[in-house]
């Protein structure tokens, strides 16, 4: 497991030196080709624009993607199970906190860890996660994330969304500056004489500038997608490890893949390798995928067997792609456990209205069982004490809520 | 000469320094040991302090399992009550098969598996029971880095020069524990 982290922090750094490289090398490029005397400027605007980006992405990088993520803050009276599971998994672990937790209001089931270290880590997951899985593949999933915090990988994914986000939108503005500035650009040619003898090596410039502003982008992305996808099997060994029940992620990540919601509203470009699965299921090839096909990832937690370990996870991953693994990784091998059956689920039909009054839930919606059988959903903003039941009339009391200030 | 002792103060400057190294190591792997224990015994607590009000609750409706409800109170007495180890691990043991068999037995009292209240203590009850083995898994693992790393070459020479011992694993002594309770719903 040492060994693993080791291992994640060194490719971080390297994708965090590449990406300033990157960053930089452009900077340089555009700056020269606008003029040939600019490219030290250039260099300097991108440097300080990647220095920007990395303190904000350290201070509040996880904010960040939570808010547009539109992650909400939950108690523990909202989902008492997802609480309880994030602490089971906590446990395993061993993490020094537990993460904060958050619900995104989508019935697409998905889920993403983020923060700097175990210390200011987050969970996120959606109200349709919570409503379609059982205990155990729900524990599958939280222990896929926990260990995306205990492998380090949550601040890498951090910086380096950011990161790409600003590579990305260099050269997208440099390419359309272009494009856009090449019709008023043409009384400026003239403007001067002296520009009229190095017009060649600037047109050369400008041609090296375009080449390293289309490459940029899609070198940057190959690269943070190639380490993301090691990732997600990082986190699928260690999640068969955290719970020594590798069949409850199987089984998760089946129903998700099968799932008919549709694709997550409020996941994007840069937010996407956050998450346990693809949060757009396009057919995307394996090249430019952000996350290894789901199928691949089934078979090799079904093939584990009765021992969870890294080496077995590795070995099962070689039988299944007849690739070596990329990371060397020993450990022990740890026993299987049985499973447990679901505890408090509904009939499939009762799932999305599950997860709509978990939505209300989060909302600050309360909830009042009529003795009749009713069950009254009162909105945040109903401010009288009582309430009468439409069906048998019966006046009910109505708690004040805490969690209604919006 | 001068040479000679620029490289041995060199050379005993970088050992002194792979010693403090190794120390700080060490120190930490059995913080990390203790910590885990220690998160056992909080787990543990929770699991007593959730039985009387799991036991109030399923009172008025389980009228004919007086036995298996006394036998749980019991147990818990005893697990609270005991003075070492030893003790107390064999006395969790019993309070463990305990739950698992009043768990069993709610399979046959529809009305009390419908009780809400009841239904959010049985979560809790299952999510303790499962904290307690993840505790003891982790404390496991710990133990596992902690005694790998004093008994090899070359930190098994620091470790038994400060004289740090090796921990011994949590093993659940009764067979029925050892595989977790099958608790059914």
């Amino acid at each position: 497991m040492w060994e693993l982290i080791r291992v994640n922090k060194r490719n971080s750094i390297i994708l965090f030196v590449v990406m300033a490289v990157v960053l930089v090398g452009l900077g340089m490029t555009i700056g020269a080709a606008i003029d040939p005397r600019a490219w030290l400027l250039g260099g300097l605007v991108a440097a300080g624009l990647w220095l920007f980006l990395a303190v904000l992405s350290l201070s509040s990088g996880d904010q960040i993607l939570l808010a547009a993520s539109r992650a909400r803050p939950v108690t523990k009276e909202v989902h008492p199970q997802l609480f309880n599971v994030v602490e089971e998994m906590t446990i395993a672990a061993g993490l020094p906190k537990m993460p904060s937790v958050y619900i995104i209001e989508d019935l697409a089931p998905n889920a993403f860890a983020t923060g700097r270290g175990p210390h200011t880590a987050s969970i996120a997951v959606t109200a349709g996660l919570l409503a379609k899985l059982d205990r155990d593949e729900l524990q599958g999933v939280i222990a896929h994330e926990i260990s995306h915090i205990l492998h380090r990988d949550i601040l890498y994914v951090t910086l380096a969304g950011v990161m790409l986000g600003a590579v990305l939108i260099v050269s997208e503005v440099f390419l359309r500056g272009l494009i856009y500035g090449d019709r008023t650009g043409r009384s400026r040619r003239y403007s001067g004489p002296t520009r009229r003898a190095p017009a060649q090596a600037q047109m050369i410039l400008l041609l090296i500038a375009v080449v390293v502003a289309v490459l940029a982008p899609i070198l940057a992305q190959l690269l943070y997608f190639a380490l993301s996808r090691q990732r997600e099997y990082l986190a699928d060994a260690g999640a068969a490890r955290l719970t020594r029940y590798p069949e409850g992620l199987a089984r998760a990540l089946e129903k998700i893949a099968s799932d008919t919601s549709g694709p997550l509203a409020v996941a994007n470009k840069a937010t996407a390798p956050m998450y346990i699965v693809n949060p757009f299921k396009k057919g995307l090839d394996a090249w430019t995928s952000t996350h290894p096909p789901i199928s691949e990832r089934i078979r090799i937690l079904r093939s584990l067997g009765n021992t969870v370990s890294l080496v077995q996870y590795a070995k099962a991953y070689y039988k299944a792609t007849s690739r070596p693994f990329p990371i060397k990784v020993q450990d022990e091998s740890l026993p299987v456990r049985p499973g447990q059956p679901g505890g408090l689920q509904a009939n499939p039909k009762d799932k999305d209205r599950q997860a709509a009054d978990l939505i209300r839930k989060v909302h600050g919606f309360r909830f009042l069982s009529c003795p009749c059988g009713l069950t009254l959903k009162v909105p945040p903003n109903y401010t009288a004490g009582q309430i009468s039941c439409p069906r048998c009339g019966r006046r009910l009391v109505v708690a004040q809520s805490a969690a209604g200030a919006d | 000469m001068m040479v000679i002792l620029v490289v041995v103060v060199v050379v005993l400057v970088g050992l002194i320094l792979y010693v403090i190294g190794v120390f700080n190591q060490l120190v930490r792997l059995r913080n990390q040991v203790d910590n885990a224990w220690s998160q056992i015994d909080v787990q543990l607590k929770r699991r007593h302090d959730l039985i009387p009000n799991l036991i109030e609750t399923a009172k008025g409706y389980m009228k004919h399992e007086r036995q298996t409800l006394e036998a749980i109170t019991q147990a818990r007495s005893q697990a609270m009550g005991a003075r070492t180890v030893g003790e107390a691990a064999k006395a969790e043991g019993a309070l463990g098969q305990a739950l698992a068999r009043f768990l069993m037995t709610v399979e046959n009292y529809p009305d009390l598996k419908a009780n809400q209240n009841f239904l959010a203590l049985q979560e809790e009850l299952a999510s303790t029971e499962n904290k307690i083995s993840f505790a003891r898994q982790n404390y496991n693992d710990q133990v596992l880095f902690y005694n790998n790393r004093i008994q090899m070459f070359p930190s098994n020479i620091v470790a038994s020069m400060f004289g740090f011992a090796k921990r011994e694993f949590f093993e659940v002594e009764a067979p029925a524990e050892r595989q977790v309770p099958t608790v059914s719903f």
